[in-house]
């Protein structure tokens, strides 16, 4: 995951339904890029791109099982709500900022 | 510190913040009444606000535009429907077109302020904001914004909830 929530990168990836697709199957983490490849109408390569912009959105990782490469959704991405109430946090935290400094200056005149 | 609480609840889609100020009910609630006050607390410092209207009433309106750093000028406004001065407000807040009419495109979220008197010419404020929806949270924060967010929520709130259910299976 990237330290700084993207949200232009989150939606932009969930825009499209083949990786939304993508997204669903690999909660499971159980399918590699050749795997999931198999169930769309695209090349391996076309598949490859849509798991490389979820992963650069941080909403699929890639884990060693064995031998193999499995693609796992990452839920924490996936948890919008908490992120857009953090932002709004920051928004109101902003606000009560300023009322205390707007009291403080009328305090002074 | 003045924020002294912040309670997030990403299921209900709600966030009550609680802040206390060195200063009386009365004054903090003019923070709210009058509109000059309004403007300079409202909109972050690269979008200020304007208020165009402001009548703080039940079944009344406050109209706002906020100015952007490229000279942009996103709307909104409340609709008011609780007044207890100086305790309660309560509204519904909307985006509106350029011409100031409500978009209702999306639910209204709503908030309600309630102001106290805790003592030692102290005051306790808390903001309690609920969202009808991902998407319409979504716009709140994407508004008075430079790069607007843009939005595929709609499809986000599916995922979860298939996400939802694909988790309470593997468990």
């Amino acid at each position: 995951m990237q330290a700084v929530f993207d949200f232009d990168r989150v939606f932009a990836a969930l825009a499209d339904a083949t990786r939304r697709d993508i997204v669903r199957r690999a909660i499971a983490g159980e399918e590699g890029i050749a795997e999931l490849a198999g169930h769309y109408p695209m090349s391996f390569a076309a598949v490859q791109k849509h798991v490389a912009i979820l992963e650069r959105a941080g909403l699929v990782g890639k884990e060693r099982v064995g031998r193999r490469k499995v693609v796992r959704t990452q839920l924490a991405g996936l948890h919008i709500a908490q992120r857009l109430l953090d932002e709004y946090e920051s928004l109101w935290r902003g606000r009560i900022e300023r009322m205390t400094a707007l009291i403080d200056d009328t305090k002074e005149t | 510190m003045t924020v002294t609480s912040i309670r997030k609840d990403p299921d209900s889609l709600s966030m009550t913040i609680t802040a206390e100020f060195d200063a009386t009910p009365e004054r903090v609630w003019q923070l709210w009444a009058d509109p000059r006050q309004l403007e300079r607390w409202w909109g972050p410092p690269e979008y200020p606000a304007t208020i165009t209207a402001h009548d703080l009433r039940p079944g009344g309106r406050v109209s706002y535009h906020m100015t952007g750093p490229r000279g942009d000028q996103p709307r909104g406004l409340w609709d008011v429907v609780e007044v207890n001065p100086p305790h309660t407000l309560f509204f519904e807040d909307l985006y509106a077109d350029d011409d100031g009419n409500p978009n209702l495109d999306l639910p209204p979220s709503t908030a309600r302020v309630t102001i106290e008197d805790i003592g030692d010419g102290r005051t306790q404020m808390s903001i309690d904001s609920r969202f009808p929806s991902l998407e319409a949270m979504e716009q709140i924060l994407a508004f008075g914004m430079e790069e607007g967010l843009k939005a595929a929520v709609g499809q986000i709130d599916v995922i979860l909830a298939e996400t939802a259910t694909a988790e309470g299976a593997a468990s």
